[in-house]
C-alpha cells in the first residue's frame, strides 16, 4: 500500500519546486509523473524567467504593473504583488542550486528584454532556460532523495466526503492500477495545449489535472483565456521563442514592412503577445501575409550572436524548416501556446476542494489574467510551486489519515476494462484531432458568438461519441493507446470548460477578443469566469477581480 | 510519397511474436520519422509503443536506432535517411533492455546519473546575491547543459556494449558540467571518483557518442578533458591511457575499431597475465558479434576522420 502526507502530481518545474520544499520541511512527500521528470514539458521553455531585482535598480512595482497591464487588468493584484516581490529571491535561489544563467560583464546574472516590458528583466540560459532549470530542480530532488513514482499515470482522484485523499494511478510499466493515499494532493500537471491543434505544446500536455479537479468539484477559472503565441511554425506548431524578438528580431509582412509600428508604435514587436498575435492575424487576413504566414527576421543579429544566444532556435529552424536564420527570414504565424485559465486557487495553491492544491500552468492564481507575459510562467511555477507545498504540508499535519476504501479502485478498474473490452470502433486520435481543429477554429485569435457556438456544439457531439472510443492495444505493458483514450476523456472536459468560459464572457479582454463585442467592459466584466461541472454540462459563475493599487486604464503599447 | 518503415516489435506478454513489422505511410519532404511513427500508432496500429513528447528535440524521449544508428526520430526527416524512399529500419535504442517495442528501460541510465553526485556542491559562505562567474565560463557549460539525456550516446557506445558497468558518455558529460562549474567546491573529489574504474579511463575514444549526439554535447571531448584535469590535479593515469591511444589510432586509420589490436597495444605485448585477464571481456564481445577476427573498415571512414578533426580542433 502506498501512502504519503503530501502527494504531488507532476514533475515539471511547479511539481519539483513543491517537492524540494516539502522535502526541506521534512514532510513525507512523493511525486508522481507520467514521464520521467526531465521529460516534463517545462523543458521546452526557451526564452527565460522574469524577475525585478531590486539590488540592481529594478523595482517590483514595475514588474507588477507590466504584468497587470499585460493581463488586461484581469489578474488579481494581490497575487501579482506577491509574485513580483518573491521573484528576486526565487532567481537567486535557483542560481545557488546550480542553474547556469547567462552573465553580464561583471559576472552578475545577465538579462534580455521580453514582451510587454520596457525593462530588460528576463534571466535566461541561452535558449534552453526551462530545460536548464528543470535539470537543476531534478538534481535537487535527487540530492534530497525525493520519492518519485516515475512513469505512473494518474487517472483519478480519491474523493471522499468532498475532500481529496489521494489518487488512483496506473504503473505504466506493469499496467497495474494502484491507490496512492495522501493527506494532501498538489496538482502540478501543466497545461492542456493538445486540446488544440496545432499547438506549441508537447504531446503529453493533455490536461488531466484540469479535468480531474473539475470533476472533483473545483471550478476552472477564466478558461476562455487561451494564449496564441506570435511566432510558431505552420503545421507542427513548434515554437520559436519570444527571445528572438527580445534580442531584436523583426516581424515583416509581405511588403517587407515592420507592421507592428501601426499597431504598437511604442513597443513594436515587443508588445504583449495577444496584441502581436492579433496584429499578425489582421495582416494575414488583409492579404499582407506570405502564404498565410508572417516573416520573423533575425538576419541583422548576425550568425555568431544567433548561434550563441539563440542556438536552439537556429536548430529548430534548420532542422524543421531548412532555414538558416542568419541567411533568411522564417515564416511564422500565431499558434496556440498557453492556457491562462486553470484550477482556481488562492495564493497558497488551495482549491475549493479540501486537500487539493494546484500550482503551475494547471492552476490559476490568477497572475496572468487575460494574457500572460512571456517569461512569467516559469516564475509562476517556482513561486507558487513552493507556496503550495508549504500550505499542503500544513494542511496534512491537521488532516486525518484516510481509511481505505477499495471500492473506488474497483470502479476505476472497471473503467479501464470497459475501454479494453470495447470492439474496434473510433480511435482516440481521430476524435482528438477533430476536437483540436474545432477549438482553434472556434476559440481562436479572433472569435465571435457563431464561432464559439460552433465549437461548443462540436465538443458536445464529440463527448457523445466518446463512449465509442476503443483501443487496439489490449496489453498491460506500456499501453500508451489506453492512456490516450483516458486522456481524451479529460481533454473533452477541458474543451467544454473553455467553450463555456468563452460563451459567458460578453466582452473583449486580453486573449479573449470577440469581433462581435470588441470593447473591454470594465463595468460588467472586471470579473473572473468560474466554470463548475454540473451533471453532464457546466454552470458558470463569476467572481470580482482583486484590485489593489492599479486602477484599470486603457491598454496601449 | 509512400514510405515503408520496418519496425522492431517486442511484446513481453507475447515474446514469441518478436520481429520486424512493416508499415507503409504517406510522407512529404518535411515529414520526420516521428511523424511517420505517429501516423502508424494513431491511424494503423495502436499496439505500437514508443516514447515521444516534445516533437522538437528538447525532451529527450525519442532516441531510437534508425538504420542501425541512434537518432532522435523527431529531429530526423524521413528524406534525410531515405532520399529515394528506401525502407527505413527502426530499432529501439541499444545498450538498454527493451521493455516493449521501441521503449527501453532507462533505469541504468538514471542510476549512472545519480552515481556522479549530480548536483552543485558549493563550498564556503553562500553569497547573498548570485555567485559571480564569467559569461564565457557559463556559455561553455551551456554546451554541456544542452544534453537532453536522450541516451543516444549510451545506445551506441562501444564500451557499454561489452561492459555495462562503464558510467558512459551521458553521465560523464554531466560529471564534466560540475567539474567545470566555477561555483562547485569539489572538483578534486569528483575527479578522484571519476578516475576509478568505470570512469573516464574506460572510454576507448571510439567517437560514437560524438557522432550520434543530437545536441553537439561532445561527451568524448568532455571525458578527455577530465582525464587531463585528473592528471593535472595529481591523479596518476591508469592502464586506460594507453588503451585509449591505441583505440584512437585504429579508429582514425580504418574508420573502425580493430579490437584484436587494441588489447595487445594497451596491455603491452609481453603483459601476458593482463591480456588473459582481458579475455572475458573479449569473449563476451565475441558472443555478441562485436569482436571481429579481422579489422574492417567503416563504410564512411572519411566521416569518422572529420569527426576526429572536429574533436581535436576543440
Ligand atoms: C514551447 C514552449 C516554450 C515556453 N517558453 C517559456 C518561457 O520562455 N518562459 C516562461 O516563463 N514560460 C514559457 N513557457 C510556458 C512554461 O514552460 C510552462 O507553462 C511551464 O513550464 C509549466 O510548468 P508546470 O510545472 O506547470 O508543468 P509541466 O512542466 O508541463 O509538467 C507537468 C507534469 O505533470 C505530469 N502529469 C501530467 N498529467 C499527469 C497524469 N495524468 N499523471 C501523472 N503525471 C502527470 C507530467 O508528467 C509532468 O511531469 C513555454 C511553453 C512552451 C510550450
Ligand atoms: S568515445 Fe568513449 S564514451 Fe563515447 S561512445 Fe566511445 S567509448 Fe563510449
Ligand atoms: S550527450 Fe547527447 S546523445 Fe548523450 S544523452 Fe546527452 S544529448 Fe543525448
Ligand atoms: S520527441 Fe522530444 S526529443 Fe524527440
Amino acid at each position: 500500500m502506498y501512502q504519503h502526507d503530501v502527494l504531488i502530481i507532476g514533475a515539471g518545474l511547479a511539481g519539483l519546486r513543491a517537492a524540494v520544499e516539502a522535502a526541506r520541511m521534512g514532510v513525507d512527500a512523493a511525486v508522481i509523473t507520467k514521464v520521467h521528470p526531465i521529460r516534463s514539458h517545462s523543458n521546452a521553455a526557451q526564452g527565460g524567467i522574469n524577475a525585478p531585482m531590486t539590488d540592481r535598480g529594478d523595482e517590483w512595482e514595475g514588474h507588477a504593473l507590466d504584468t497587470i497591464k499585460g493581463s488586461d487588468y484581469l489578474a488579481d493584484q494581490d497575487a501579482v504583488e506577491l509574485m513580483s516581490r518573491e521573484a528576486g529571491d526565487a532567481i537567486i535561489e535557483l542560481e545557488h542550486m546550480g542553474v547556469i544563467f547567462s552573465r553580464n560583464e561583471d559576472g552578475q546574472l545577465g538579462t534580455r528584454r521580453f514582451g510587454g516590458q520596457k525593462v530588460a528583466r528576463t534571466f535566461y540560459v541561452g535558449a534552453i532556460t526551462g530545460s536548464a532549470m528543470l535539470q537543476v530542480l531534478y538534481e535537487q530532488a535527487v540530492k534530497l532523495d525525493v520519492n518519485i513514482y516515475e512513469e505512473w499515470f494518474v487517472s483519478n482522484l480519491i474523493i471522499e466526503d468532498g475532500a481529496c485523499h489521494g489518487v488512483m494511478a496506473m504503473n505504466i510499466h506493469t499496467g497495474e492500477l494502484h491507490m496512492i493515499r495522501a493527506k494532501a494532493v498538489i496538482m502540478a500537471t501543466g497545461g492542456a495545449g493538445r486540446v488544440f491543434e496545432p499547438s506549441t505544446n508537447a504531446l503529453i500536455c493533455t490536461g488531466e489535472g484540469l479535468g480531474l479537479a473539475y470533476r472533483a468539484g473545483a471550478p476552472l477559472m477564466d478558461m476562455e483565456m487561451i494564449q496564441y503565441h506570435p511566432t510558431t511554425l505552420a503545421g507542427s506548431g513548434i515554437l520559436l521563442s519570444e527571445a528572438a524578438r527580445g534580442e531584436g528580431a523583426y516581424l515583416l509582412n509581405s511588403d517587407g514592412e515592420r507592421f507592428m509600428k501601426t499597431y504598437a508604435p511604442d513597443y513594436l514587436e515587443l508588445a504583449s503577445r495577444d496584441v502581436v498575435s492579433r496584429s499578425e492575424q489582421t495582416e494575414i487576413d488583409e492579404g499582407r501575409g506570405i502564404d498565410g504566414n508572417i516573416h520573423l527576421d533575425l538576419r541583422h543579429l548576425g550568425r555568431t550572436f544567433i548561434e550563441e544566444r539563440l542556438g536552439y532556435l537556429q536548430e529548430v529552424a534548420v532542422e524543421f524548416v531548412g532555414i538558416d536564420l542568419a541567411d533568411d527570414p522564417i515564416p511564422i504565424r500565431p499558434g496556440m501556446h498557453y492556457i491562462m485559465g486553470g484550477i482556481k486557487t488562492d495564493v497558497d495553491g488551495a482549491t475549493e476542494v479540501p486537500g487539493l492544491y494546484a500550482a503551475g500552468e494547471t492552476a490559476n492564481v490568477s497572475v496572468h489574467g487575460g494574457n500572460r507575459l512571456g517569461a512569467n510562467s516559469l516564475l509562476d511555477t517556482v513561486v507558487f510551486g513552493r507556496r503550495s507545498a508549504v500550505a499542503a504540508a500544513e494542511y496534512a499535519k491537521s488532516a486525518e489519515r484516510f481509511s481505505s476504501d477499495e471500492s473506488m479502485l474497483q470502479s476505476e478498474q472497471a473503467r479501464y476494462q470497459a475501454l479494453l473490452d470495447r470492439p474496434a470502433d473510433l480511435r482516440a486520435s481521430a476524435v482528438r484531432r477533430d476536437m483540436g481543429e474545432s477549438m482553434v477554429a472556434g476559440i481562436g485569435v479572433y472569435r465571435d458568438q457563431n464561432s464559439i457556438d460552433a465549437a461548443t456544439a462540436k465538443i458536445k457531439e464529440l463527448r457523445g461519441v466518446y463512449s465509442r472510443v476503443a483501443v487496439d492495444n489490449k496489453g498491460k505493458v506500456f499501453n500508451t493507446d489506453l492512456m490516450s483514450a483516458i486522456e481524451l476523456d479529460y481533454m473533452l472536459d477541458v474543451a467544454q470548460a473553455v467553450c463555456a468560459g468563452a460563451d459567458a464572457r460578453k466582452e473583449s479582454r486580453g486573449a479573449h477578443f470577440r469581433t462581435d463585442m470588441p470593447d473591454r467592459d470594465d463595468e460588467n466584466w472586471l470579473k473572473h469566469t468560474l466554470v463548475y461541472k454540473d451533471g453532464d454540462g457546466s454552470r458558470v459563475e463569476t467572481n470580482d477581480v482583486t484590485i489593489t493599487d492599479w486602477t484599470p486604464i486603457e491598454r496601449v503599447y | 510519397m509512400e514510405q515503408t518503415l520496418r519496425v522492431k516489435r517486442y511484446d513481453p506478454e507475447n515474446p514469441g511474436s518478436a520481429g520486424y513489422q512493416e508499415y507503409t505511410v504517406e510522407v512529404t519532404d518535411t515529414t520526420t520519422i516521428l511523424d511517420a511513427l505517429l501516423t502508424v500508432r494513431e491511424e494503423m496500429d495502436g499496439t505500437l509503443s514508443m516514447r515521444c513528447s516534445c516533437r522538437a528535440s528538447i525532451c529527450g524521449s525519442c532516441a531510437m536506432r534508425v538504420n542501425g544508428q541512434a537518432k532522435l526520430v523527431c529531429k530526423t526527416r524521413v528524406n534525410s535517411v531515405a532520399p529515394d524512399g528506401e525502407t527505413i529500419t527502426i530499432d529501439p535504442a541499444g545498450n538498454m533492455p527493451v521493455i516493449k517495442d521501441l521503449v527501453v528501460e532507462f533505469k541504468p541510465f538514471w542510476d549512472k546519473m545519480r552515481a556522479i553526485t549530480p548536483y552543485l556542491q558549493p563550498e564556503g559562505e553562500v553569497p547573498e546575491a548570485e555567485y559571480l562567474a564569467s559569461d564565457d565560463e557559463m556559455v561553455h557549460l551551456v554546451g554541456v547543459v544542452n544534453c537532453i539525456q536522450c541516451g543516444a550516446c549510451v545506445s551506441d557506445c562501444t564500451v557499454l556494449e561489452v561492459d555495462s558497468s562503464f558510467l558512459g558518455p551521458a553521465a560523464l558529460a554531466k560529471a564534466y558540467r560540475f567539474v567545470k562549474d566555477p561555483r562547485d567546491g569539489h572538483q578534486k573529489d569528483r575527479l578522484g571518483a571519476l578516475n576509478e574504474s568505470s570512469g573516464v579511463w574506460d572510454c576507448t575514444r571510439c567517437m560514437q557518442c560524438v557522432e550520434v549526439c543530437p545536441k553537439d554535447v561532445n561527451p568524448m571531448g568532455r571525458i578527455m578533458a577530465m582525464r587531463d584535469l585528473a592528471m593535472e590535479v595529481g591523479y596518476n593515469n591508469t592502464s586506460g591511457s594507453r588503451h585509449t591511444e591505441s583505440f584512437a589510432r585504429t579508429v582514425k586509420k580504418n574508420g573502425r575499431l580493430d579490437e584484436t589490436r587494441l588489447a595487445v597495444d594497451s596491455m603491452g605485448i609481453f603483459n601476458i597475465p593482463a591480456l588473459l585477464a582481458e579475455a572475458p571481456v573479449g569473449l563476451r564481445a565475441i558472443r555478441k558479434g562485436k569482436f571481429p577476427w579481422k579489422a574492417h573498415k567503416s563504410s564512411e571512414p572519411n566521416k569518422v576522420k572529420r569527426v576526429f578533426e572536429k574533436i581535436e580542433g576543440e
